[in-house]
């Protein structure tokens, strides 16, 4: 079991593009089915054999597509999630980074009681070793089945914690990344509500980074629906307010939204926090010894 | 990206903001011809990137041309000093002439991406020309919120409630509503991230911004050239805008240990681990998921600029891309920027163990390291040898 994607999960690629098509082909080798592409104007053709086709619409009433990753640059991504959610598309994971923030408050208030659930944008996306989904941009052979859920603002360091974690022979149930943007389609929260539903999730690992509330939200949370254990980390302790630090969300304004602020909050609500990023795993396996 | 006040104040005016009559002025005659133009009582205001000039001696009024002139003369050229600009402080090089402003009450107005609810929020207190976060922490009961959603937009009734809240007189809210038509438009328009009025003063029957801060969403310049065109490189760090050349993401610090990290997230923690370990961080700096040799040696280079560096932390996490590539495209450019001072090279992920014995054989005095932690440790011990 997993969270958000399943064996059923029937992937299409928005943004056949060089990247679009590089990670298509990862995601196949991985053994996740991708079941078309969609770039305008390129209908008809083909790509490792998934057919691409020119609108969402398309795709969906050919394939039965009911996941979408987007690739699509800045300037047409939030077209191609609204796109995605119109054909019905039920889960639309929005990798592209650098999406106007004035356009995604849009695209929230659109989603906002539809059925589409978007995930990012500026993420890595998900995967779920045991079901063998990956939608985005995860390095896979890192991962392994296993009962951890991994929950992250940043991609590299999601693949530092799950790196770790494998090292230390504990296994990952889904990896989610909900993206360094400061508007996302998902939050710590629904992630978090997810895996504590999901039977094949034994613990959580969150991490955090500077800028917003988002952490201090996902432990008051943590504190007053969870029963499995969360360990966190935080980045951007050193990080000097009033600076964005490579994500358009990780910036101290105002002196809010610091490390410190994040730390002390989730600590509060009995979330262990790993005091370095080279001790994610070991955290992890603390508060959770039966985790495998 | 952030402007300066009299360029916040040009786009209020496109947008049919009502502003006090100002004018640009980059000498000390500038602001003489401007004063008698603007004719009577002017203030001459410094024009940086930073609030609370007033403090720093950075706003002035004069009553005569000549008077603006002998201001102008003493205040172009300095380091003004305000409690955001830090102890090194601000150059002055633009001065805004502007017309002086009858003050009946001072209030404080502010469009911003709420990013808790996910909508533009819109500030507004009677507390004007306070810091809007001394505010907050003092008398948070002072501080008033309208919540936009952004697919309606800002309603006249909602800036109508807010105005009467303020106690503002029927005129007066009727100039509130006109003014936040415009201010919002602005904002969405032009992608701001902070549209900023503080204070906003209060005469007669209107409200007029007395001074404007506008904050544009860098991701969003693509689509607004003539915004772009508003950045003064002269406040901007140069190597911040020298790597954003070359499309890395750069922050400057005041550390000695340079760092060298694939995304953004694992940027930040190698700078904390650095100094879990003891050591400073010089800066930050994402080098994208592909790490080639191209974008290496132009990260090495910005790194190297920095004569404070004592040392190198390379930090990748290979995931797709083959750590012995990886390991190439350092050796390579480590050779063609001529790094001279200890790099210590942290590779994981698929082929490390190649990568890190083509580090270790390269003769060019780069260590490689197993993990974060001990790639931490190793550069601090370096760089204190």
């Amino acid at each position: 079991m997993s969270i958000l994607v399943d064996r059923d999960t029937k992937l299409l690629v928005q943004g056949m593009g060089r990247v679009g098509q590089l990670h298509t082909g990862l995601s196949l080798e991985f053994g996740t089915s991708v079941v078309a592409g969609v770039t305008p104007g390129k209908g008809g053709g083909e790509f490792k054999g998934v057919p691409i086709f020119d609108t969402v619409r398309d795709a969906v009433a050919e394939t039965g597509a009911n996941a979408s990753a987007v690739f699509v640059p800045p300037p047409g991504a939030a077209d191609a999630i609204l796109e995605a959610a119109d054909a019905g598309i039920e889960l639309v994971v929005a990798i592209t980074e650098g999406i106007p923030v004035v356009d995604m408050l849009r695209v929230c208030a659109a989603l906002r009681g539809s059925s589409t659930r978007l995930v990012g944008p500026n993420c890595p996306g998900i995967l779920s070793p045991a079901e063998k989904v990956r939608i985005g941009i995860a390095p896979y052979p890192i991962f392994r089945p296993g009962s951890v859920g991994v929950v992250s603002r940043s991609g590299t360091l999601t693949y530092e914690a799950v790196h770790q974690l494998s090292v230390l022979g504990i296994g990952q149930s889904t990896c989610i990344g909900i993206g360094g943007d400061p508007i996302p389609g998902t939050t710590f929260i629904d992630t978090l509500r997810e895996f504590e539903r999901d039977p094949a999730t034994r613990a959580v690992i969150l991490i955090g980074e500077i800028g917003g509330s988002a952490e201090e939200e996902a432990g008051e949370f943590v504190a007053s629906e969870m029963s499995k254990p969360v360990v966190a980390f935080i980045a951007g302790r050193t990080a000097p307010p009033g600076k964005r630090m490579g994500h358009a969300g990780a910036i101290i304004s105002g002196g809010k939204g610091t490390a410190e602020e994040k730390i002390a909050a989730l600590e509060k609500a009995g979330v262990p926090v790993a005091d370095s990023p080279a001790t994610i795993g070991e955290t992890l396996r603390q508060a959770a010894p039966d985790a495998r | 990206m952030n402007v300066h006040e009299y360029q916040a104040k040009g786009l209020l005016r496109e947008y049919g903001v009502e502003v006090p009559p100002g004018k640009l002025a980059l000498t000390p005659e500038d602001a003489a011809a401007a004063a008698g133009e603007i004719g009577g009582t002017v203030v001459v205001k410094a024009q940086v990137h930073a609030g609370g000039r007033g403090k720093g001696g950075g706003i002035k009024l004069v009553r005569s041309p000549d008077e603006a002139g002998e201001v102008a003369r003493s205040m172009l050229g300095m380091q003004l000093v305000t409690p955001q600009t830090g102890p090194k402080g601000k150059t002055v090089r633009r001065l805004y002439i502007e017309a002086d402003t009858a003050i009946e009450r001072e209030l404080y107005l502010a469009l911003l991406i709420d990013r808790a609810t996910q909508k533009v929020a819109l500030l507004a207190s009677t507390e004007g020309g306070m810091e809007i976060e001394e505010v907050a922490a003092q008398t948070p009961e002072k501080i008033l919120q309208v919540q936009v959603d952004p697919l309606l937009g800002l309603c006249d009734y909602q800036v109508r409630e807010l105005g009467f809240a303020l106690e503002l007189e029927p005129k007066q809210v009727g100039s509130l509503v006109k003014l936040l038509r415009g201010l919002y438009r602005l904002f969405l328009e032009k992608d701001c991230s902070l549209a900023e009025i503080n204070p906003l003063v209060v005469a007669g029957d209107t409200v007029t911004p007395l001074d404007c801060k506008l904050s544009f969403d860098d991701n969003a310049l693509y689509r607004h050239p003539e915004i772009r065109d508003l950045r003064d490189p002269d406040e901007e760090d140069p190597r911040e805008r020298q790597a954003s050349q070359y499309d890395l993401s750069w922050v400057s610090l005041d550390g000695n240990i340079g760092c060298m990290v694939n995304g953004a997230g694992l940027a930040m923690a190698t700078m904390d681990i650095i100094k879990l370990e003891g050591g400073e961080p010089a800066n930050f700096l994402d080098v994208g998921g592909t790490a080639d040799a191209e974008r290496v040696s132009h990260a090495f280079r910005l790194i190297l600029a920095d004569s404070n560096v004592k040392g190198i932390l390379v930090n990748i996490f290979g995931g797709i891309v083959l750590c012995n590539l990886v390991a190439e495209g350092i050796i390579h450019a480590t050779q063609s920027a001529g790094v001279k001072v200890p790099i210590v090279v942290r590779l994981d992920g698929t082929n490390a163990p190649r990568g890190r014995e083509m580090l270790q054989s390269s003769g060019l005095g780069i260590t490689p390291a197993v993990g974060m932690q001990d790639a931490a440790r190793q550069i601090v011990t370096a760089v204190q040898a």
